[in-house]
């Protein structure tokens, strides 16, 4: 279980602090299926990384399956189970995806065939790939495939995705939202996905909306997604002439 | 045949050798030829000229699938020498050449070994030549090794030039001279990796001297400590050529690297193109490898693992 109790974090810019994170409490069970959704600039990236460690909090406290991991680095907290997928994943010059697997998977010497199930998961032609390099000749959709097969590459508990479906075309989003239900369906690990995307919305158990760098709301998919249309019209005009031109129609 | 276990080391480091090599060989040790092999396809032969000390290799027409081994170690102090080894592949050949240089200096004079390789590839032949230079010892003695490599292809020759310099040289000045004729292709990669006061420089001229030759350089090297690294490759288009020169540094420490790639273009079809970087590892791939469980050392260790690989 994942529980977050009071989680802040502010950044100070030329003297004046800004607070990116405002006391966010959130408990997600096991094996649930979590989107966190909201937006631009609300803090979802934010809260995503602060999980992970790669930013400090604040405040507030992190525990995974009861332990305290607020104070751990990003490496104590991987090896406790938690993997990251990075909205923006890096280019590694000379370090070929197979490398990059390895490193993931734990084994250095996983077979070309392990290779191949990891990268058609997330509906790459293996072939063509487990020898090329992770460098700029790689398109961006490509890198974000392959950083996720690294994430289903890992032996995770808890699986943190940063918008895995930005970049990645309509055919391979179809593999993608596919392997996810699989991984799901299996409740092995907790999955939290950042995403806008209805289809992965759609495969979630809870919703959790963050905005303003708070939870607004959090409850099941049926529930949250009434709230989220509604809001979505609310904080637009051309939504909301819409909605009243539908009403009135 | 070189027995020590210092020897044996050094042989491993610089040509992965496990005892004899298969093939032709010549390995020369503390300025004296230790132990040599040819083969019926290819002569190894002492040059006799004193003022110009080595070997002359001759490899017949159409051999392929053969090997060479010339490795060159050195283990005591103070010995400073110039060797000279011309290569002479006929046509229709494909073969490989493993040298390199290992000095393992434990006194405290410098050790220096400055070797000039040239190689006359004939027409159709295909060359794979690879040389790895490494240092150690627990002396205070210099270890310096100053290679000279020329290449003259012939046409539709081949070459791949692959050097490694991880380590444990003080000091290095390379010089590289190719020269492409029609059609032929000369890929360079040259790998480097200094450290402490190391100070490395490297030069080259790459001259595509016939249509449709083709020329890559690929330059990677990473520059820690206090260490100082001048890169300077030069793509010369004396003909409608393709030449692309790519230099990639990683910066670590207080280290300080310079590099001058320069492309020149004397024929109005020659196609030339030069990238250059200099910077540090990236702060995001080591957050990456750290959320794979790697420490901030190991993911360092990685990345430059497979920068250099």
């Amino acid at each position: 279980m994942l529980e977050l109790k009071g989680l802040s974090y502010q950044v100070e810019d030329g003297g004046t602090a800004t607070e990116i994170l405002k006391g966010i409490d959130l408990t997600v069970s096991d094996n649930k299926f979590i989107v966190i959704t909201g937006p631009n600039g609300g803090g979802k990236t934010t809260l995503a990384k602060t999980i992970m460690g790669i930013n400090q909090p604040t405040g507030g406290q992190i525990l995974w399956n009861g332990t305290d991991i607020t104070n751990l680095s990003i490496t104590e907290r991987a090896k406790l189970g938690i993997s990251y997928g990075f909205q923006q994943p890096p280019r590694f010059k000379g370090m070929r995806i197979r490398d990059m697997l390895g490193l993931a998977a734990g084994n250095r010497n996983l077979t070309r065939d392990e290779c191949c199930s990891y990268l058609n998961r997330v509906g790459l032609c293996a072939a063509d790939y487990v020898d090329r390099e992770l460098d700029a000749s790689l398109s961006g959709g490509e890198v974000k495939r392959i950083e996720i097969a690294t994430i289903l590459a890992r032996p995770s508990g808890l699986l943190i995705l940063d918008e895995p479906e930005a970049g990645i075309d309509l055919w391979s989003f179809a593999k993608l939202t596919e392997t996810f239900r699989i991984l799901h369906a299996k409740r092995e690990s907790t999955i939290i996905v950042i995403s806008h995307q209805e289809r992965i919305i759609d495969l979630a158990d809870e919703i959790v909306m963050v905005s303003g760098g708070k939870v607004v709301r959090h409850g099941p998919k049926e529930e949250l997604m009434a709230h989220i249309l509604a809001d979505t019209a609310g904080s637009c005009s051309f939504l909301q002439s819409v909605t009243c031109h539908t009403k009135e129609g | 045949m070189a027995q020590t276990k210092v020897d044996i080391n050094l042989l491993r480091e610089i040509a992965d050798l496990e005892g004899t090599p298969k093939g032709a060989y010549n390995i020369r040790k503390n300025g004296k030829l230790d132990s040599r092999c040819n083969t019926e396809n290819i002569q190894i032969v002492t040059k006799e000229d004193p003022e110009k000390p080595g070997i002359d290799i001759y490899v017949k027409e159409g051999t392929r699938n053969q090997s060479v081994h010339i490795p060159v170690i050195i283990t005591e102090t103070g010995l400073d020498e110039l060797v000279y080894n011309d290569f002479h592949i006929g046509p229709d050949c494909d073969v490989v050449i493993v040298a390199g240089c290992g000095i393992h200096n434990a006194g405290d004079q410098k050790s220096e070994h400055d070797g000039v390789h040239t190689f006359y590839v004939g027409e159709n032949s295909k060359v794979q030549y690879v040389e790895k230079h490494y240092g150690e010892g627990e002396g205070t003695g210099e270890r310096i090794m100053n290679p000279q490599t020329v290449v003259y292809l012939e046409k539709n020759a081949s070459i791949t030039l692959d050097t490694t310099q991880l380590r444990g040289v003080d000091s290095t000045k390379r010089y590289t001279k190719v020269v492409v004729k029609e059609g032929a292709e000369a890929v360079i990669t040259e790998k480097l990796l200094t450290h402490g006061k190391q100070k490395a420089t490297s030069e080259m001229d790459i001259i595509l001297a016939g249509p449709e030759a083709t020329s890559r350089v690929i330059s990677r090297s990473v520059a820690q400590d206090d260490s100082e690294q001048i890169f300077y490759p030069r793509m010369i288009g004396d003909d409608a050529g393709f030449g692309h020169v790519q230099c990639d540094s990683i910066l670590m420490g207080q280290a300080k690297i310079q590099s001058i790639p320069a492309i020149i273009a004397n024929h109005p079809d020659a196609q030339l193109v030069h990238e250059a970087a200099i910077g540090r590892i990236a702060g995001d791939q080591l957050l990456k490898l750290m959320t794979l469980g790697l420490t901030a050392e190991e993911a360092e260790e990685e990345i430059l693992n497979g920068f250099l690989r």
